[in-house]
């Protein structure tokens, strides 16, 4: 794994960082900005240049810290992952969906037709049948966690982990300490 | 539970972990590390119900053997030299942790046991923090034909605490288990809904023991499953022969 270890600069800069939500309910994000009052202390150490929580429509060339919540579910989710571990120094799992595919990789247990009849044919009573395709990302035939298609740096479980999980790991990579996600977090948290 | 089943028994001295112990020589690894507050991570072996040497969780190294003994299933011995938690006891416990996690449908967000189970806290404790087996994404089947509990097999790890509660304890044995491998279950009856079982008493034993959110009270919601055992060194000191 790559560190996050500033250079020996005179004037370090910030450390960007970079985040997305892929099939998650943006609850992780919602869970980081429960960080209160620590974020402006945050916001002196990282730049966040790419993130729903921000106005830059692309993903900068090159960025320090990727953090991606949520399952790889449709094409969308598949490319953004890659994207992200094409661009992002570390990349870190957040939340249960990511990690282990969670409450949007139980459609797995199902064929695909099976669910694409359940939402758009059972459950809807405005146009039965009619199943979109333009300009939706197709869905993928499996729910993958994350490190399923890209590798992954630190994998922080929890749904959502909490915001002190979130800070204690953050706070431990911008000290260039090797987080234990284990020590403040588990599955379901 | 130690309890002497003849007055001539033997105490044995041995080494756990680089500390030196006395045990009587009727007493299991698990038993003796329990005692000193070694810990060791099981998930089928359950004080006052009988061995099964199942879930692997329990191994350890022994001096001068190249395999590794369960446990719960290795009697004490004059002299032995035990480790219980080297980097290899540890790799292979994140495997087993983690082929439970993949086998079935473990999702602890949305199960009532989250906070309250056994699997999950051992993924914990032994560094599981993802899964690096493909998951199978296999459906089970889910029973809420019992007036008071449910069996969800997805959530089942097949450790049997239930069957033997049901047996040994509850004296029903309404619980057995059928297939094997992957289409392994535990059964109620003949492979009747439970709801149906003319033998359970609807004691709740089962359920209490079950290390899961496999068995659980109906009626709780996600992370409302507490278990409470302290029924069980009772009844089992109980059934001991005098």
């Amino acid at each position: 794994m790559s560190t996050l270890q500033q250079s020996t600069d005179a004037t370090p800069r910030k450390l960007t960082v970079a985040t997305a939500w892929l099939d998650g309910c943006s609850g992780c994000h919602m869970s980081f900005l429960d960080l209160d009052e620590r974020l402006l202390a945050l916001a002196e150490l990282i730049d966040v240049v790419y993130s729903p929580l921000v106005d830059a429509k692309q993903l900068p060339e090159q960025v320090d810290l990727g953090i991606l919540e949520g399952a790889v579910s449709n094409e969308n989710d598949l490319q953004q992952a890659r994207l992200f571990r094409q661009h992002c120094k570390v990349l870190i799992s957040l939340g249960d969906c990511a990690v282990t595919g969670n409450v949007p990789a139980m459609r797995n247990t199902f064929p695909l037709k099976a669910v694409f009849e359940r939402a758009y044919y059972e459950n809807v009573t405005q146009r039965p049948g009619v199943i979109p395709t333009i300009e939706v990302p197709a869905l993928l035939t499996y729910v993958q966690p994350l490190h399923a298609v890209v590798p992954v740096d630190i994998f922080i479980p929890g749904c959502p982990p909490r915001a002190d999980a979130i800070y204690t790991i953050l706070a431990d990579l911008l000290a260039g300490k090797t987080p234990d996600p284990n020590a403040v977090t588990r599955f379901g948290a | 539970m130690p309890v002497a089943t003849s007055p001539a028994v033997r105490v044995v001295t041995l080494n756990i972990d680089g500390q030196d112990l006395s045990a009587r020589e009727d007493e299991t690894i698990i038993e003796v590390c329990r005692e000193h507050r070694i810990p060791i991570p099981s998930l089928c072996h359950l004080d006052g119900l009988t061995l099964w040497g199942g879930c692997r969780l329990c191994l350890v190294e022994m001096a001068g053997q190249e395999r590794l003994f369960a446990a719960c299933s290795t009697r004490v011995a004059e002299g032995m030299h035990i480790l219980t938690n080297t980097e290899r006891l540890r790799r292979y416990r994140r495997t087993i942790v983690e082929l439970l996690f993949a086998e079935r449908n473990h999702v602890c967000a949305v199960c009532v046991s989250n906070g309250h189970c056994e699997l999950q806290a051992l993924a914990q404790t032994c560094g599981v923090t993802h899964v690096t087996v493909p998951y199978r994404h296999q459906r089970y089947d889910v029973d809420s034909s019992h007036e008071m509990f449910r069996v969800d097999h997805n959530r089942c790890i097949l450790c049997t605490r239930c069957v033997r509660v049901c047996d040994q304890i509850e004296g029903a044995h309404t619980w057995d288990v059928k297939g094997r491998g992957s289409d392994c279950q535990v059964i109620t009856d003949l492979a009747q809904p439970w709801g149906e079982s003319s033998t359970c008493t609807s004691c709740g034993k089962c359920v209490q023991v079950c290390p899961t959110g496999a068995l659980v009270e109906q009626g709780t919601s996600v992370g409302e499953m507490v278990k409470d055992r302290r029924f069980l060194p009772i009844l089992a000191r109980r059934r001991q022969p005098r």
